[in-house]
């Protein structure tokens, strides 16, 4: 039996930067996954990633991230999306910065 | 200290010409990234985490004070101001942006550096002693021969391509800081009858299949590296796996085949190739070394060293662990820990660097060199400079007196850094070297190797630790995983695997009980961790680790 899907992000990294990068509703690229669109069906997510990989001169590496709905907007299900979103642990470096 | 000539230079800032073309191209859209990517990965350049990364090669470890102050420039101008060093002797800046990469390479050029193969299926960084030129137990510098084998795989064409990536450490001493049993080749230099030449060791390697490397000859005619060289390489190119990157290096292949088979294919390849070294290898590594010549060391007392040793319980415990035995009278190697209790393993920052370049024009001969054990040594200094020296450092936060003990911990970047990793490393590391600082216990354990890495490719060594820790991800979650009995030195062994593994906020326990179970265990103070547990195996310690039996089967 398939799985069923979960709800998904469309992340990258952007390509100038590296920095980690999601696709929001209206088409923009944020730093912030609260900002993210959440994605909750399979077909829409295939169209958005699709979306994203057109856009290779802008960004590396796009793929589909779990995350689960909250109240202050998508949260990461995996330790490693959790980091991604914040920064390194050793400093207050990356996204975190600018906090 | 090697010194470019125009010939490299020109070859640099050509290089350097061509890649700032070819990011200007990613970036204007004429380069998709499956295209650029393998050419950013021919200079050093990788997509990490949450920026890139690029990763400078520091040729046998060795660096003059002009190179780390530019080292020190590019963390400031174009990163946030520090740099990582690494267990392969190279550093690594972890944000810098990529429009502004060829300016760092073009900086770099500046003073003969380069991150030219530090990446990609090539011959890596030649590693090698990093005490190299100073100790007392060395038979030759080996860095004439490090600097040798660096111009001849620097784009040779027959070795950009191969199955996998190549790394070759190098010694002169005798005894082995270079783990060069852990390297596709490894050279030691040694003496027969009054000549010198090399053992040469085959097939070491960590990583997914951690592997002891063979002895293919246990004496090698100085004269005969080059060729002997280009058959080992040769062998691997072509009978090299290539259906399978995780069999690609030629540790599989001594497995697959045998250490006689390889030997023999070797020799064939070796007479074949031995007729065309028409000797100007051999005039090349002559004029190497007289880059390398030692500098006119001083004859003076060296009292004040000792006066302060006597006086100054600080600086006495610091003498201990971080001096190490010069081969000229009155004169010492120096460690300098890059091991803050709590900081990260292997990082300098900027004003760090610059310091260090000053202490070493001020009491180093100018030479400065980097470990793969992730700290900076002065390799030349007086012992009377000792205490001046031992105060400035201090002042700098790197006068801490831990190497060789449980905080001189490796650590790869794990998952706050690299994009392969399974689980962190970094913090790992800073748990446990803050627990024993506040335990006190640091000097009572004595000499004890930790290393960390954060996923089985295993960077931070931890195979070769006395204890190993593995990051892994199980069912989403951090869990490490303990082996004992490592050893990176000239009894070369991979470590045991204890048991299962433990979670983030158990590991740090895990390696406490660990200890304190050693310091019961232990006949006298004067016996190691590691001499410990060769005696009495891993029972003992599985037991501390896994108090409840319970425990042992989950
Ligand atoms: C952050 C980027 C890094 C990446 C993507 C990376 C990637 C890898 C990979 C794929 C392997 C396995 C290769 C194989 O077995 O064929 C490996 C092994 C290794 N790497 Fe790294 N690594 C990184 C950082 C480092 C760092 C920071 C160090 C030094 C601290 C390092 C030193 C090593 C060493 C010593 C091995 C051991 C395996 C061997 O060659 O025997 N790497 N690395
Ligand atoms: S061991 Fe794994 S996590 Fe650590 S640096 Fe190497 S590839 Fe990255």
């Amino acid at each position: 039996m398939p799985r069923p899907f979960t709800p998904k992000v469309v992340t990258a990294s952007a390509l100038i930067e590296g920095d980690v990068i999601y696709l929001t509703a209206d088409d923009t690229w944020s730093r912030d996954l609260s900002r993210a669109e959440i994605i909750t069906d399979e077909a829409h997510a295939q169209l958005r990633l699709l979306h994203a990989e057109r856009q290779a001169n802008e960004l590396v590496g796009a793929y589909l991230a779990d995350v689960a709905p909250g109240a202050g907007g998508p949260q990461p299900t995996h330790f490693r999306e959790d980091f991604r979103r914040r920064g390194p642990s050793n400093y207050p470096h990356g996204k975190q910065e600018a906090v | 200290m090697y010194r470019y000539s125009e010939f490299d230079r020109a070859f640099l800032a050509e290089r350097n010409r061509q890649f700032r073309a070819q990011v200007a191209r990613r970036i204007d859209g004429s380069l998709t990234e499956d295209e650029f990517k393998p050419l950013r990965l021919m200079n050093g350049l990788y997509l990490q985490l949450h920026a890139y990364m690029l990763r400078v090669a520091i040729p046998y470890g060795t660096l003059n004070p002009s190179q780390m102050r530019k080292l020190a420039e590019i963390a400031d101008r174009w990163d946030k101001g520090y740099g990582h060093f690494t267990t392969r002797q190279n550093i690594q800046y972890n944000w810098p942006r990529l429009n502004e990469v060829p300016d760092i390479l073009d900086a770099l050029a500046e003073v003969g550096l380069h991150a030219i193969q530090t990446s990609g299926n090539t011959i890596r960084n030649v590693t090698a002693d990093h005490f190299a030129g100073a100790a007392a137990d060395e038979i030759a510098d080996p860095r004439p021969v490090a600097e040798l084998i660096r111009q001849w795989s620097t784009d040779h064409p027959e070795y950009q391509f191969l199955g996998r990536k190549f790394k070759i450490g190098i010694t002169g001493a005798t005894h082995d800081r270079a783990v060069i049993r852990a390297h596709d080749i490894g050279l030691r230099i040694v003496e027969r009858d009054g000549a010198q030449g090399f053992e040469v060791v085959v097939g070491g390697g960590l990583g997914r299949t951690p592997m002891i490397g063979s002895t293919l000859r246990d004496f090698l005619p100085r004269a005969d590296l080059l060729p002997y060289l280009e058959a080992v390489l040769t062998t691997y190119n072509l009978l090299g796996r290539r259906d399978n990157k995780f069999k690609a290096r030629i540790k599989i292949l001594l497995h697959e085949h045998g250490v006689d088979k390889i030997r023999a294919l070797v020799e064939e390849q070796f007479l074949r190739l031995r007729g065309d070294f028409s000797g100007v290898d051999q005039q090349r590594l002559a004029e190497i070394e007289t880059f390398f010549a030692p500098p006119a060391f001083r004859d003076a007392p060296s009292s004040a060293f000792d006066d302060a040793r006597a006086a100054d319980p600080v600086f006495r415990a610091w003498a201990d662990t971080n001096l190490s035995a010069h081969r000229a009278p009155g004169y010492a190697i120096v460690t300098v820990s890059l091991k803050a209790h709590g900081a990260t393993p292997g990082d300098a920052s900027s004003d760090q660097m610059r310091l260090l370049a000053d202490l070493a024009e001020r009491y180093g001969h100018h030479e400065l060199r980097i470990s793969h054990e992730q700290n900076v040594i002065l390799p030349h200094v007086h012992k009377s400079d000792l205490p001046a020296l031992h105060a400035a450092l201090r002042n700098a936060g790197l006068g801490t007196a831990n190497i060789g003990l449980i905080s001189d911990i490796i650590a790869c970047p794990g998952m706050d850094y690299c994009a392969l990793a399974t689980a962190r490393s970094i913090p790992v590391a800073q748990q446990i070297a803050t627990r024993f600082e506040e335990l006190k216990l640091e000097h009572d354990v004595g000499p004890l190797k930790i290393k960390i890495s954060g996923c089985i490719n295993a960077c931070g060594h931890h195979h070769v630790g006395h204890i190993g820790i593995l990051g892994l991800d199980r069912a989403g979650v951090e869990n490490y995983q303990i082996t004992l009995g490592g050893d990176a030195t000239d009894d070369a062994a991979i470590g045991t695997r204890a048991g299962p593994g433990f979670s983030a906020d158990d590991i740090v326990g895990a390696v406490e009980r660990l200890v304190l179970a050693y310091l019961d265990l232990r006949e006298s103070r004067d016996e190691t961790f590691l001499h410990t547990f060769r005696r009495l195996g891993m029972a003992p310690f599985r037991a501390a680790l896994y108090p409840r039996t319970s425990d042992m089967a989950a």
